[in-house]
């Protein structure tokens, strides 16, 4: 198949391209959710993104959750951000952050107003903001405008056999074109951390991978109270025949084909070295993972699922492909790309390749996703620990 | 002639179901992933899409292999043919 060398995007001030176009309405933190629910439910076509932390969070979990915060608001699928908190220096913090990009954003804080004085401002606001962004027209960019992330969830043994090597095959077709690339999950990777590691492209990034994955594998070891035979694998992926984490890791590791990764990134920050495949430490929660590379900037999301994962992005739409056959009948409504036909040899791994990079630019260029259509909006910060 | 299971990599020793289900007794269709070659094997066991069959006899202590690498190992000993899974597979980690 001749890749497509274009798609049509939205070009943003930065230079960046969005998939999406979407005006949203950011809580600075958990207690400005009921204002930023407010002032979405008065201006149409905006979308708050409610979430659960933001007070008393102190070092490295505070500056993650900043970082998560302008990452979301400055990612190229978002044409203009309201930004609400309840007081005014962490709600100034956030918005410089994101008009460092150009777009227009405005902050309010509810200290002094209340909810219904700072939801009738905002909502003003929005209501400019959203009209503007309605008349922006898509315009053809790049496919190396594409920054795609992927993560696979509710696997089984055919994510490892086949929805995940179609991923792979897909990175080893765009890898060349100068797309950037993004895969997580550090706990699922255990198993096969040491051939990962020989996956960085500078001995610098294998050393930073392995001394990432080690550094939470201590973590997960001193938290664990058991085996976490309970949680890795989940009793999902039990279910669909897999066994140990040592096989879910190899499965899993199929997804960045024969790529080659440039760097290790902290959660949630921008990748910085230009085009290729960058290794995000993550957690394997498929909600918590897409939010994160969502803030980092990626664009468009690919999900193999084996079971039937549903997850979805308010931000970054979630493409899913599955290679079980059970998942496709029973579940067909989440699933956007079906390449179950790789079991029964009816389809090889080159042609599933193809199939979704077609899959890929038609929800790029603006068809929605299942998740998309069924209001997956899933926003879950990470914390890494107790607020103060 | 339908592929009732898959091998992954030809150094494996087990291989995964990927029709609904097989039966004890059933002649089954193998397809080596790795080099297109084909094999055959008679279940033991009934064992479901998705999970592993047995290539080989295994002794408790021993390691199976997927991917061609070290996925764990047999806690109670396993026939050729019959079904591998939690019940008779542990993780080295954790």
């Amino acid at each position: 198949m001749e890749i497509p060398k274009s798609f049509l995007g939205y070009k943003r001030e930065n230079g960046r391209a969005g998939t999406r176009n979407h005006v949203i309405i950011l809580p600075v933190d958990d207690i400005s959710n009921a204002c930023a629910e407010a002032v979405a439910n008065n201006i149409k076509g905006t979308i708050a993104l409610p979430h659960s932390y933001g007070r008393l969070q102190f070092g490295a979990d505070l500056e993650l959750h900043f970082r998560t915060m302008i990452g979301t608001g400055s990612n190229p699928n978002v044409a203009a951000v309201i930004v609400i908190g309840i007081e005014p220096k962490w709600t100034k913090k956030i918005v410089d952050g994101i008009a460092k990009t150009g777009k227009p954003v405005e902050g309010f804080h509810i200290e002094r107003t209340g909810d219904i004085g700072t939801v009738m401002k905002a909502s003003k606001k929005a209501q400019e903001f959203v009209m503007w962004a309605s008349e922006k027209q898509r315009e053809e960019c790049p496919i190396s405008d594409l920054w795609i992330s992927v993560k696979c969830g509710e696997s089984d043994t055919t994510s490892g056999l086949a929805s995940n090597p179609t991923v792979g095959n897909l990175m080893d077709k765009l890898e060349p074109l100068g797309v950037h690339l993004c895969f997580g999950e550090t706990s699922e990777l255990t198993g096969a951390e040491k051939v990962c590691a020989t996956r960085g492209s500078t001995k610098e990034a294998s050393d930073k991978f392995m001394k990432t994955w080690s550094s939470y594998n201590d973590f997960i070891l001193k938290e664990a109270t058991n085996d976490l035979s309970e949680s890795q694998p989940t009793a999902g992926n039990i279910a669909g025949g897999l066994t140990t984490i040592e096989e879910k890791a190899f499965g899993n590791f199929q997804k960045i084909g024969s790529c080659k990764f440039v760097d290790v990134l902290e959660p949630a920050e921008e990748p910085k070295k230009g085009k290729g495949l960058y290794f995000m430490d993550t957690s394997s929660a498929a909600a918590e993972c897409v939010t994160l590379q969502a803030a980092a900037g990626f664009n468009i999301h690919l999900f193999p699922t084996g079971q039937g994962n549903i997850v979805g992005n308010p931000i970054e739409p979630v493409v899913k492909l599955t290679a079980n056959p059970l998942t496709v009948k029973g579940m067909g409504e989440h699933i956007d790309c079906d390449v179950s036909k790789i079991l029964s040899r009816e389809m090889n791994l080159s042609e599933a390749g193809d199939r979704l990079i077609e899959s890929t630019l038609r929800v790029a260029n603006g068809r929605l996703t299942c998740a998309e259509a069924l209001g997956h909006k899933e926003f879950v910060m990470t914390k890494l620990y107790r607020s103060a | 002639m339908t592929t009732d299971i898959i091998i992954h990599d030809q150094k494996d020793n087990v291989g995964v179901v990927v029709i609904e289900k097989i039966i004890p007794k059933q002649d089954c269709n193998c397809w080596i992933m790795e080099n297109d070659s084909s094999t055959n094997i008679q279940s033991m066991d009934e064992i479901p899409l998705g999970h592993k069959i047995a290539m080989v006899d295994f002794k408790e202590g021993d390691t199976i292999i997927k991917y061609g690498h070290d996925i764990g190992k047999v806690v109670k000993s396993i026939k050729k043919g019959e079904h591998v899974h939690v019940h008779n597979v542990k993780t080295k980690k954790w």
